[in-house]
């Protein structure tokens, strides 16, 4: 589906990552493989260093936390905020919304709409789409997007498909209208024929979490997982993304009138070093112009690394005279989105410890 | 073909890449494993295998991975 939004804009980020780093050199005896392989999937990957969040945390709380932030340094006042959206897979319950949560703790007025959105690494894209189709009610002056999970909890320690790129965040982004004429285009495409390719197959209604999904099992390649945990079929993924996202991208590039060359950067989600370098070979599109380096530093934390990687990377131009981007994301469900806007004159642009 | 083969010796020194005919289900290679080999012959060979030709069926043995390279311009 293509969307066409005008005078709105992306007016602050800021991304809440756990203090705690885990080392993937630190991790490799977990895994049940030679240290050279390893080391080599290390390199090739971009492995390197992921934050995760202790025991217990979720993601209301590097929300409150990121937000309470916001209030306290006057970059955001409560009053202002006319909607909150989530973006997850990991809420802190099955209910209530985790948005109400915390709308709750942060004492945010009754007349607050508070969305929980079930997506995940494209949900960065769907997310603001959901805040600009918000924006059009005359009411509604400041929506507060947040892109959150903590799949750590949710994934297998000793799946080396998984495990050692995962890493959990919070990105809060401000959306607001544009005084200045903007254009922003939009494009979604999902597949549910294939949701199986990414899916945590107990602890929903249709398979509650027993013992018995909770044992872990062989499931090949020396790696353990239970049913209770992520599965990706990463090579469907690998292919997925290589197949469908390309495309994604010329459908916004062709309906703005955008050449290529135009886009001074592709920031796409972030799921590991040599996808994105495929990628960007796929596209001609020059790999300094498609970051991928947030994997290396943060690990991969679903819809929020899109604006992690704008903050690690284009900070200060963000906050300055700006940049055009192309926003990609894909994932679960399966979906893969884009979206070409104006990021600049932010507020606010950076990355804070939770602790 | 040697040289592809001394490649595969290196990523997974237990195995005899020349005797099998199907390396992913004799269990000799896993897809991090083709990962690894395909970033490994980008650099060895100056190319950038599409990520769309990085499908099991291409990794199954020496000579449909060298079928892979000569489609890419390596000269076999």
């Amino acid at each position: 589906m293509n969307f066409t939004f005008r005078n709105k804009r992306i007016s602050g980020m800021l991304a809440v990552v756990p203090a705690r780093e885990l080392k993937f050199l630190d991790e490799m005896k977990n895994f049940n493989a030679p240290e050279g392989r390893s080391r080599k999937l290390m390199e090739t990957m971009g492995y390197d260093r992921r934050r995760l969040v202790e025991d217990g945390v979720c993601v209301s709380d590097l929300a409150v936390f990121g937000l309470q932030q916001l209030f306290d340094r006057g970059l955001l006042k409560k009053d202002e905020i006319d909607a909150l959206i989530l973006v997850t897979q990991t809420p802190d319950h099955l209910l209530p919304p985790t948005t109400n949560i915390i709308q709750g703790r942060l004492g945010l007025g009754k007349d607050v709409l508070c969305l929980d959105i079930s997506q995940g690494c494209a949900g960065f894209v769907v997310g603001l789409i959901e805040a600009f189709m918000l924006l059009e009610q005359e009411e509604v002056r400041k929506v507060v997007l947040i892109n959150s999970d903590v799949l750590s909890r949710k994934a297998s320690p000793k799946d080396r498909n998984i495990y050692p790129l995962i890493g959990d965040a919070a990105a809060i982004t401000i959306l607001e209208r544009d005084p200045k004429p903007s254009v922003i285009h939009a494009t979604v495409k999902m597949d549910g024929a294939r949701n199986e390719t990414l899916i945590i197959p107990a602890g929903g209604m249709r398979l509650p979490c027993t013992p018995e999904t909770a044992q872990l099992v062989d499931v090949g390649d020396n790696n353990l997982r239970a049913k209770d945990h992520l599965y990706m079929d990463g090579s469907g993924v690998f292919n997925f993304v290589q197949t469908e996202v390309p495309g994604v991208i010329e459908e916004v590039l062709k309906r703005s009138g955008t050449p290529i060359e135009s886009v001074d950067y592709f920031l796409c989600h972030q799921p590991n070093r040599f996808m994105l370098q495929k990628l960007a070979d796929k596209m001609k599109v020059p790999h300094s112009k498609m970051p991928n380096n947030v994997v290396e530093r943060f690990g991969n934390s679903s819809g929020a690394t899109v604006p992690i990687a704008i903050m690690i990377n284009l900070a200060e131009k963000a906050r300055g005279s700006g940049f055009l981007a192309c926003l990609s994301g894909f994932g679960v469900g399966l979906t893969w989105s884009s979206m070409l806007t104006r990021v600049e004159q932010l507020a606010f642009c950076e990355m804070i410890d939770f602790a | 073909m040697k040289q592809l083969a001394d490649i595969l010796k290196e990523i997974r020194p237990e195995f005899d890449f020349t005797t099998s005919q199907d390396f992913l289900a004799d269990g000799m290679l896993d897809s991090f494993d083709m990962v690894t080999l395909v970033s490994t012959l980008d650099k060895t060979f100056g190319i950038s295998i599409p990520g769309t030709d990085i499908v099991p069926e291409n990794f199954q043995n020496l000579e449909t991975i060298s079928a892979l390279l000569r489609k890419c311009g390596v000269q076999a």
